[in-house]
């Protein structure tokens, strides 16, 4: 078993000592000492999810916020997404593109403004945050701050009970819509509630300052049917419901369009073409993607693993593996990945190479389970 | 008696035929385990040879012969139940069996004792 030992210390969330004292095993990522999963073990705390109310930290990603006259269309210069169109209170999945049409990061935009003052809340990579700001930082016009939340923490509480649960402590979070976002006082601590998540439940997002994090957090906890959860259940969690991982399934060289992510450009963008990339992406939403974002599934019980090459049956590779493992709820190895577009159509047979061997495995829809989002 | 590897597998002789599994320190590193891939019967393989691969829910992890010899057997019952490595590492959940196997070669190895302090060091 390797460790990885970077030479750089890690830095730690507010919630480090609480993760210790519940057993957390505290692995590296993004910089950050984080949960890879408590005692449970990563596949109870993935079906208990599913089941009933998952909490996670995921104080590592980073929070900011974009204050003045103009954000949105200062925004709007980065993103495809329509961020002026966005209405108060709501909230939205976008990407950051690159001039040559790849995918700088994807996050989070929620607008909380109020009284003619616009304010936009951003939630961005944990891995991307020191380049998505310097980014966002360089493109603003006068009247525009970025201004970065670095003492907040992000909990999540996902899974069918998740919003049941947090609402005995804050009544009005259940009447939230999807991707809904609200100031609330839950547990004496001010928190920024948004219902969304990374799992494909129903659940919540919440940002909370980094003081207040533990309360927040322990009050959660004491909350029937809640069990902390880490980063491996929720990576098994996404790749289920089929959503990205940004710097596996997405990143400066693949496109929305290869990505599967049309969907986050907004109409009238698709009319302005006036965003970073626009000329790659309307070229292959014109003539066809090289390539296209598919979900796989492997016969048998064998997980097929990133960078696992894919060939057509007995022949050519026609693409990569980009995320893949175990599904606890699929109860059998998903994956995605990358395939040549002529054989990207649900139920196409393929051979997933792992360790040199083939393994039969088929196109398959995303997501794996059924989003359960609230509508 | 039970032998052990500094890559985390346990080695049992018995006559000239030695079972070979992962320690329970190995299992409880991996967590739930969700396939094995064995190898076949009749291969010969030498010593520190990647022979097995364990798949839990996070990772993939290759399994090493400790000593040389023929494989004998692979546990088919971990086909149907990998969870077996989770609860029964050192007795149900064991990989293959070696066969012409060298008694001195397994006694070479790190015993119970040895590799409880082995692992203080990790």
């Amino acid at each position: 078993m390797a460790d990885s030992s970077g030479d750089t210390p890690l830095s730690e969330t507010p919630l480090a000592a609480l993760h210790r004292e519940l057993g957390g095993r505290m692995v590296p990522f993004a910089g950050y000492a984080m949960p890879v999963q408590y005692p449970a073990g990563i596949m109870a705390e993935h079906l208990h999810c599913r089941a009933a109310a998952a909490l996670f930290d995921v104080s590592h990603m980073g929070q900011a916020e974009l204050v003045g006259d103009g954000a949105a269309a200062a925004l709007e210069a980065l993103t495809p997404s329509d961020v002026q169109a966005l209405k108060p209170g709501r909230q939205r999945y976008a990407l950051l593109t690159t001039m040559a049409g790849g995918i700088f990061d994807d996050f989070m935009v929620a607008n909380l403004g109020a009284q003619g003052t616009e304010r936009l809340f951003l939630v961005v990579n944990a891995s991307r945050k020191a380049e998505d700001f310097a980014l966002i930082q360089a493109a603003l016009p006068a009247g525009v701050r970025l201004r970065t939340l670095p003492d907040r923490a992000l909990i999540a509480l996902q899974g069918p009970q998740a919003v049941a649960a947090i609402s005995t402590l804050a009544s009005g979070i259940a009447a939230l819509p999807f991707m809904g976002i609200g100031a609330f006082d839950v547990a004496g601590v001010p928190a920024l509630v948004s219902r969304s998540g990374y799992t494909g439940e129903d659940g919540v997002e919440v940002s909370v300052p980094a003081e207040g994090a533990e309360r927040f957090a322990r009050a959660l906890l004491a909350l029937p049917g809640v069990q902390p959860a880490g980063l491996g259940a929720r990576d098994s969690l996404r790749l289920e419901a089929g959503l990205c991982l940004y710097g596996n399934d997405i990143d400066e060289t693949t496109s929305p369009v290869e990505a599967n992510l049309v969907w986050t450009i907004g109409k009238r963008r698709r009319t302005e073409w006036n965003f970073p990339g626009a000329e790659r992406v309307r070229d292959e939403l014109d003539n066809g993607a090289k390539r296209l974002r598919v979900g796989i599934r492997p016969e048998g019980r064998q997980p097929a693993r990133a960078h696992t090459p894919v060939h057509l049956p007995g022949g050519a590779a026609i693409g990569e593996v980009t995320s893949g493992g175990f599904g606890p709820s699929a109860n059998g190895p998903v994956a995605m990945g990358y395939v040549a577009r002529e054989h990207a159509a649900d139920g196409t047979s393929l051979e997933l190479m792992v360790r040199g061997k083939p393994l039969a495995a088929r196109v398959a829809p995303l997501p794996f389970t059924p989003h359960r989002y609230v509508r | 008696m039970l032998r052990f590897t500094k890559d985390h597998e346990w080695i049992r002789l018995d006559g000239d035929v030695a079972t070979v599994g992962i320690t329970d320190h190995a299992q409880e590193a991996l967590g739930d385990v969700v396939f094995v891939d064995l190898p076949e019967a009749g291969r010969e393989v030498t010593e520190g040879e990647a022979v097995a691969v364990v798949e839990s829910v996070k990772a993939a992890s290759d399994v090493y012969a400790p000593v040389a010899g023929r494989i004998v057997e692979s546990n088919a019952k971990l086909a149907e139940d990998p969870a077996l490595v989770n609860s029964a590492a050192t007795t149900d959940g064991w990989f293959f069996k070696l066969s012409g196997v060298s008694a001195a070669s397994v006694e070479a190895l790190m015993d119970e004792a040895a590799y409880a302090a082995f692992l203080e060091t990790i």
